[in-house]
């Protein structure tokens, strides 16, 4: 028999449609490993193993009933959510002990749309505070460790919903990307990693950091299942103004398995200089595969790429520094025992609540937005921007997708980037790009290192033609298995 | 690290108490070397020629966008006062802000 915890969505959906086994089996048999494994791994911060299976029980008692509908993939599927989107009735730390005992008193849009489907949520999981990281070390509560080799971390800032889903801990979850945070943990733990185009999905309910960049996204399995995600998700929502009134990107349409034809592009700018060989050789590998299948691959030049890191942490950290002056002790979270005074009460409050990589951030945004250094910081970024988005636009007039690496490594040690947080922002370089132009972008794996840890493809699409990243990773998929089977060795 | 005019280019002393950030004075050292580095790298923006480029401030230009103005049910006082640390009379509470 199967092993349910291994399910993808479509499978599950398929036998719990089939009646081959019911919601709250899927919810016992993934609680059960957690319990089991999750000690080793730290993925989850908050299991709600008692509301799962009561959500579970509910859709088996809807399905026997006749009243779910088939069309409806994602019901009495378990789904693990990122600790930074308010679940009602639910805690919503983001990682931070400035969040610490906050209970969300309402849902996200994403999660209320998944709620609809019929979704039974697993929990919570792990992340670099608020989003402000590339590995989960900087969770104030605990360290998500890579699942394919424990003394790596799980990448981030979603690295807790990425382990989660590679372990075989959730069916799939959901992240948020600011400038990485989906994909760069998908590519680490070997998982499918979807950043939608600014626009496509709500971040209402989602804590802001920087709300200019930040967007909900899936972590799956496979490509498929991105999309079925993708589509619960997408779509105008009036409480976000930035959210666009747009056909959910066309899944019977975008999933064929089909690559001749088209046109894509590998940036040279993407293949730097220090980056592991055989990362590059896995995404040149990736690229000779897909021409093999029929696509045409031609060399671009996305030229401003050198300059992404310098306007990413200028305007993202800019950000953050004005979303974060909501956590002052007053209305919800923790509030410091130290308090004389009003600004006492803010001062340390923020002090004791807030991470070293929060307060960094906090600083530098402070800094590049305070009188005299506005000019030559934070407008000569959102300058750089425009000319990073318009290389974007220029390689989209002639190629259909991109195809580079997701990071310049593999899954790294844990603490081995700890102590320098400046080279750990030099490992977005490949991410953030993508995130300040607002297009889509998407993690799938096409090979491991010989320590056998997964390797990243990233494929990026023009704003709002997610279809178009879709059908090369579900191409792409299938064309690795092949390729797999033809040496024979399993992919 | 010195910035073209030869000052330090980030007072981190300063800068957090504009952030309302208490800082040890070892955190303050830590981060002062470690932000000078990444104030130091963050300049190479400036190197770029930008001339009659148009900054962006969003990934997807928008427009003003309004919803209908209409009385909507909103959170009630004690759902949003249930997060609170101090609360009394439906309200929040703090330290005093004036003598």
């Amino acid at each position: 028999m199967t092993d349910i915890n291994t399910l993808t969505v479509s499978r599950a959906a398929r036998m719990l449609q089939g009646g081959e086994c019911s919601s709250e089996e899927l919810v016992s048999s993934l609680v059960r490993l957690i319990q089991e494994r999750d000690g080793q791994i730290g993925a989850y911060l908050h299991l709600d193993e008692a509301g799962a299976l009561e959500q579970a029980r509910a859709i088996d008692r809807a399905r026997a009933k006749g009243n779910v509908d088939p069309s409806n993939l994602l019901a009495g599927v378990p789904i693990a959510v990122k600790d930074i989107l308010n679940v009602k009735g639910q805690p919503c730390t983001c990682a931070s002990r400035i969040l610490r005992g906050y209970v969300s008193p309402y849902d996200a849009t994403d999660v209320a749309r998944l709620r609809e489907c019929g979704v039974v949520l697993l929990g919570r999981t792990n992340m670099d505070e608020f989003g402000m990281g590339s590995s989960t070390e900087n969770s104030a509560f605990q360290v998500t460790h890579n699942p394919h080799s424990l003394d790596r971390v799980s990448g981030g800032s979603s690295g807790g919903s990425a382990a989660a889903v590679a372990a075989d801990m959730a069916i799939a979850a959901l992240g948020s990307d600011t400038g990485g945070s989906i994909r760069q943990p998908a590519s680490f733990c070997g998982c499918v990693g979807m950043k939608p185009s600014y626009g496509r999905v709500s971040r209402f309910g989602l804590t802001a950091f920087a709300s200019s960049l930040d967007q909900v996204g899936p972590i799956t399995k496979n490509v498929e299942d991105a999309a079925l995600l993708l589509e619960a998700i997408s779509g105008r929502d009036e409480m976000d103004s930035t959210s666009l009134d747009l056909e959910p990107p066309c899944r019977e349409g975008a999933l064929r398995r089909d690559l001749k034809g088209i046109r894509l592009g590998l940036p040279k700018e993407y293949f730097v200089k220090g980056m592991n060989p055989e990362v590059e050789a896995a995404v040149k590998s990736a690229a000779s595969l897909c021409s093999a299948a029929g696509a045409e691959i031609v060399e671009v030049s996305l030229p401003h790429t050198e300059y992404a890191i310098a306007a990413y942490y200028i305007i993202a950290t800019a950000e953050a520094s004005a979303n974060l002056a909501r956590f002052d002790g007053v209305r919800y979270g923790f509030r410091s025992d130290r308090a004389e005074d009003v600004l006492d009460m803010y001062e340390n409050t923020r002090a004791e609540g807030f991470g070293p990589e929060v307060k960094r951030r906090i600083i530098l945004g402070t800094y590049v937005l305070s009188s005299g250094y506005y000019e030559a910081y934070y407008l000569a970024a959102q300058k750089a921007r425009t000319l990073i988005r318009s290389d974007f636009e220029k390689a989209f007039k002639e190629c259909y997708a991109l195809l580079a690496p997701v990071a310049p490594t593999a899954a790294y040690k844990i603490g081995e980037k700890c102590d320098d947080p400046l080279e750990m922002y030099l490992g977005d370089a490949l991410t953030v790009p993508a995130s300040l132009a607002g297009i889509c972008g998407m993690s799938i794996p096409c090979g491991q290192t010989t320590d056998d840890l997964p390797i990243g493809l990233q494929i990026l699409g023009p704003a709002f033609r997610e279809e178009n990243i879709l059908r090369v990773g579900y191409a792409f998929e299938e064309v690795l298995e092949r390729a797999g089977k033809s040496e024979g060795r399993g992919v | 690290m010195m910035d073209v005019a030869g000052e330090k280019n980030i007072d981190v002393a300063y800068v957090a108490h504009l952030a309302r950030l208490r800082l040890s004075e070892e955190e303050t050292a830590v981060f002062q070397k470690q932000l000078e580095g990444i104030v130091g790298y963050v300049n190479k923006v400036r190197e770029i020629d930008t001339t009659g480029v148009e900054p962006t401030a969003h990934g997807r230009s928008v427009q003003n966008v309004f919803r209908e103005d209409m009385a909507r049910e909103g959170l009630t006082t004690e759902e949003v006062l249930r997060n609170a640390p101090a609360q009394r009379d439906g309200l929040f509470v703090v330290p005093k802000i004036v003598e």
